[in-house]
């Protein structure tokens, strides 16, 4: 039987404990709360995600008070997918953690990491699991301010001009977030976001309702890196250390489509914003550029973390196509590659990471050689690359599989068509790499003995998260069961707010 | 009269942002910024939102422009011409504004009673939360009980702020003695701050108690206090600052705080209430409702302060080590 | 003219958050980038209270002999904002400052000449 408080731990105890790590002040104390409390958290969403599969919706007033005077905390199938695999990356790049920062961090900043982590899980959770449109600007900002603060603990100084341009623009997107809320707040008078779906689709044609609606798709857009609002992504991507990058990469701006497809199907309804506001067409176009031309820029990159940033751009991109094919098939995949994609790119960080803890550098130069070197690093990054290009076995596969029959059941084979062809870019991006690892030797100038393979704390969790590649690749029927219930759930509740779901 | 007011204040306001724009002088635009935010807060106060008034002076008017100055301090005092064309911003900005005020054309007339904001959920609070709370300040029911997470969240928000700074800045504690620090050789400063800092530690602390009846509450009282701090720091140098309030002091009340607040909220469920129940916490509800809020309005004032104060050691004891312009 | 009375706070507001912007985006110094974004942010919140306020209405202060209160809820909303603005103010404050110290400038087309831009 679930605690009836249950709903709120995620959020409490990476809250409690990010003050916490503060106060203890020592790297390894600050570590075992962190991976502690990560480790709690997913437990509960296990047992969240469980009670949404079998119920549809957990609803939770904090306060006491009910929604909307208070604020409720409202969990169905989608949040409850994602925010599992937020908490389980949460977790596993913890653990890796601890050896990788020891190269890319100052020691006495160790401490200060571990609370921004644990600062920037409290507001991922908090986004996924609120029910009030408030309360999800605030930790969005808690998030965002430790997200910022994480990209800045590199050893690069670019990497301070990519946490400002990150700074900037994430602010800018916010404040949109926010006007967008107020406009809505404006016509109805509510923030829970159950009230406002009741009445934001009573209200028939509003400018201010579409203008609020235009200035939330834009300032999610930026949070998601959507094509052309993705900037501040790569820099910041590249220049993170590669705990951060790992993290990032799998979760935050996933988190953002989450709360682009709330608001699209929960408040505005999907009608209204597809069909009458033209946002399918604007979403698709806006898909295909990014994927085609982030794909591109990916193959010409010369530091392997840049390459790879491009690379999230490039699927962000995919899981926009499949919202905007406004089917269930399409919303379906789009829900099922978010969890994928958290597993592949948490992976191929976590590869990354450990080239240069044992290289000290990313660029494709230094992956020479390594295929012999660092067997497992290459086998995970290989494999889970394998997984990004959409080779058959692995979990990239199953949702461009999924993609590509959205397209088909509306006819649409220019498409699926324009889905394999990414592919292909990424056969390129991916085999640039793979090459130098294994048809290449070390290079004259590095001593073949100082090059071993990662430490067992970093080979650990990058494997659990390649194995899931491969075991959610052939044994599909959990992550599509629960993105099928999710889509239906979005796509066909109307739970009103003073109902029980 | 209102009217008047409202009109010659956003006149004023709009002046001096349109004044920022084509400055080259940083230290101009930080004081316009200043003037800009007092005016805000004036309005504010014409707009009947005098807790909102009263934050914005403190924070905006105050800590932000402190801030700023200490970062002009180190950065420079002159912008240089930009090398690329201020077309396409422009582009922007007027696409951006066209489209809002497209939204503005169905808004609800500005100060109608009948608005739907001011329906449904807006009269529970201004009606009942008196008794159910049991406070004459409204934004305080609201803010602290009804929407109480929400403070929580914010707490959080300056908490991560503290972690970011102090990961970027750090507070170096390595002073020489013979540094030159602070504003000692003026005497009237010297005097006239001694009489007044505590007159400002008393304020803060009524503010703190007083904001259940009146503007004012944990996150005003924190500001102020760390105002008085700052002054202190300002006139009697950094060093001396250090021995009264030390750095690590302040590295340890701001986790504090958000652990006093988050404590509330887990006695509440201790209590068998949900998560910041308050009227688990005593015999009677509305009793309850007072001690939740006490104590979590002093967690909120505690961070407040302690994160206000480390922002600012953090970047005043940047000054002797890095490029001054 | 009452079009006018009923909308010019918001079109004022709106050319206010309008000015804001365009610092952001166009200002060289990273310095007055932060400050136009303060602007900006500041103006959003004189949106918000300027659609709680009831005319003839006063602070939502229980109070002898006041029959019509302003809207608390914008004014919490609003609070919880510009506490969030200031957080940010300081982190990136303390980017700039660090910045300086790693380029020797804050000006924009400055350091994207020393950066390989990506």
């Amino acid at each position: 039987m679930l605690d009836p408080h249950m709903p709120i731990l995620p959020i409490l105890l990476p809250l409690i404990a990010a003050p916490l790590s503060l106060l203890l002040g020592r790297s390894q104390l600050s570590w075992m709360l962190a991976v502690v409390a990560s480790a709690l958290s997913f437990f509960c969403a296990l047992s969240l995600f469980a009670v949404c599969l079998d119920q549809g919706a957990i609803r939770y007033s904090v306060g006491g008070w009910p929604p909307p005077w208070g604020i409720e905390m409202r969990l169905d199938t989608a949040s409850a997918f994602i925010l599992l695999a937020v908490t389980a990356i949460s977790t596993l790049v913890l653990v890796f953690a601890k050896e990788s920062i020891a190269k890319e961090i100052d020691a006495d900043k160790h401490s200060l990491f571990f609370t921004a982590h644990l600062l920037c899980l409290t507001g991922l959770s908090g986004l996924l699991i609120t029910g009030d449109a408030f309360n999800l600007f605030v930790f969005l900002e808690i998030s965002s301010l430790a997200t910022y603060t994480l990209v800045s603990l590199g050893k690069d100084r670019r990497c301070l001009t990519a946490a400002f341009r990150y700074l900037v623009m994430g602010t800018i997107g916010a404040t949109f977030i926010l006007i967008g809320v107020g406009m809505l707040y404006m016509k109805t008078g509510t923030l829970n976001m159950l009230d406002l779906a009741e009445r934001v689709q009573a209200i028939d044609s509003s400018r201010t309702i579409n203008t609020g609606l235009a200035f939330i798709m834009v300032g999610v857009g930026v949070k998601l890196a959507l094509f052309p609002l993705h900037m501040w992504l790569p820099p910041a991507y590249t220049h993170a250390p590669s705990a951060v990058t790992a993290f990032l990469a799998a979760t935050a701006t996933k988190v953002a489509v989450y709360v682009m497809i709330r608001f699209i199907y929960t408040i505005f309804g999907a009608e209204h914003v597809f069909h009458e506001m033209g946002m399918d067409l604007i979403l698709l176009v806006l898909a295909v550029v990014a994927i085609f031309k982030c794909s591109f820029m990916a193959t010409i990159q010369s530091n392997v973390k840049t390459v790879l940033a491009y690379s999230s751009v490039a699927q962000i991109g995919y899981i926009i196509l499949g919202i905007s094919m406004v089917s269930v098939t399409g919303l379906m995949a789009s829900l099922l590659h978010i969890f994928n994609h958290a597993l592949m790119k948490g992976a191929l960080f976590m590869a990354v990471g450990a080239v240069f803890y044992r290289m000290g550098s990313v660029e494709v130069k230094a992956f020479q050689g390594l295929g012999k070197h660092m067997p497992l690093t290459m086998a995970a990054f290989t494999i889970a690359g394998l997984s990004i290009i959409g080779v058959p076995l692995t979990v990239g596969f199953v949702s461009k599989w999924y993609l590509v029959t959205g397209a088909l059941e509306q006819g649409n084979w220019l498409l699926s068509i324009l889905v394999l062809l990414g592919s292909l870019l990424a056969v390129i991006y991916i085999g640039r790499i793979l090459e130098a690892a294994y048809f290449n030797d070390l290079p004259k100038s590095v001593e073949a003995s100082s090059v071993k393979e990662a430490p067992v704390l970093m080979l650990i969790p990058m494997w659990v998260l390649v194995v899931s590649n491969i075991y959610f690749g052939i044994d599909t029927d959990l992550t599509i069961g629960a993105a099928t219930h999710a889509a239906e759930w979005l796509t066909q509740h109307t739970d009103a707010m003073g109902a029980r779901p | 009269m209102s009217l008047l007011f409202d009109i010659v204040l956003l006149s004023m306001l709009a002046l001096t942002a349109l004044r920022i724009i084509f400055l080259k002088d940083l230290f101009a635009v930080v004081m316009l910024f200043g003037i800009y935010s007092f005016l805000s807060a004036l309005i504010f106060v014409n707009l009947d939102a005098v807790d909102v008034a009263f934050t914005e002076a403190a924070v905006g008017a105050g800590i932000s422009t402190v801030l700023m100055l200490s970062t002009l301090a180190l950065t420079g005092r002159t912008e240089e011409k930009s090398s690329h064309s201020s077309f396409l911003p422009l582009i922007v900005v007027v696409t951006t504004g066209a489209a809002l005020i497209y939204g503005t054309l169905d808004m609800p007339p500005f100060g109608q009673a009948d608005n739907p904001i001011h329906q449904h959920v807006a009269p529970r609070y201004i009606e009942q939360s008196p008794q159910e709370v049991g406070l004459p300040n409204m934004v305080t029911s609201v803010l602290a009980s009804y929407r109480g997470f929400d403070t929580l969240g914010e707490t959080v928000v300056v908490f991560a702020a503290a972690v970011g700074v102090l990961s970027l800045l750090g507070v170096r504690r390595k002073e020489r003695e013979d540094q030159e620090s602070g504003l000692k050789a003026h005497r009237v400063l010297r005097v006239v701050a001694k009489l007044i800092i505590p007159l400002i530690i008393l304020f803060a602390l009524y503010v703190q108690f007083h904001g259940d009846f009146g503007p004012g509450g944990g996150f005003q009282a924190g500001v102020i206090t760390a105002a008085a701090f700052i002054l202190y720091a300002l006139v009697f140098g950094l060093p001396q600052a250090f021995k009264v309030v030390s750095p690590r002091f302040t590295e340890i009340l701001a986790p504090l705080g958000v652990l006093i607040y988050a404590g509330v909220g887990i006695t509440s469920v201790l209590k068998g209430g949900n998560f910041l129940d308050y009227n688990v916490l005593a015999a009677d509800p509305v009793a309850g409702q007072h001690l939740g809020i006490l104590v979590i309005e002093l967690g909120v004032g505690i961070t407040v302060f302690a994160v206000m104060l480390s922002i600012f050691y953090a970047f005043a004891s940047q000054t002797e080590k890095a490029n001054i312009q | 003219m009452s079009f006018v009375a009923d909308y010019y706070n918001y079109w004022v507001v709106v050319f206010l958050m309008m000015t804001g912007f365009y610092v952001v985006i166009s200002a060289n110094n990273l310095v007055k980038k932060i400050v136009g974004l303060n602007i900006f942010q500041t103006s959003v919140f004189m949106l918000y209270i300027s659609m709680g306020k009831v005319t003839n209405g006063s602070a939502p202060i229980v109070a002898e002999g006041i029959e019509q209160y302003s809207n608390p809820l914008p004014h919490v909303l609003i609070l919880t904002a510009i506490v969030v603005g200031v957080a940010t103010t300081a982190v990136g404050l303390s980017l700039i400052v660090r910045i300086k110290r790693a380029y020797g400038t804050v000006e924009e087309n400055e350091f994207q000449d020393k950066d390989d831009v990506i």
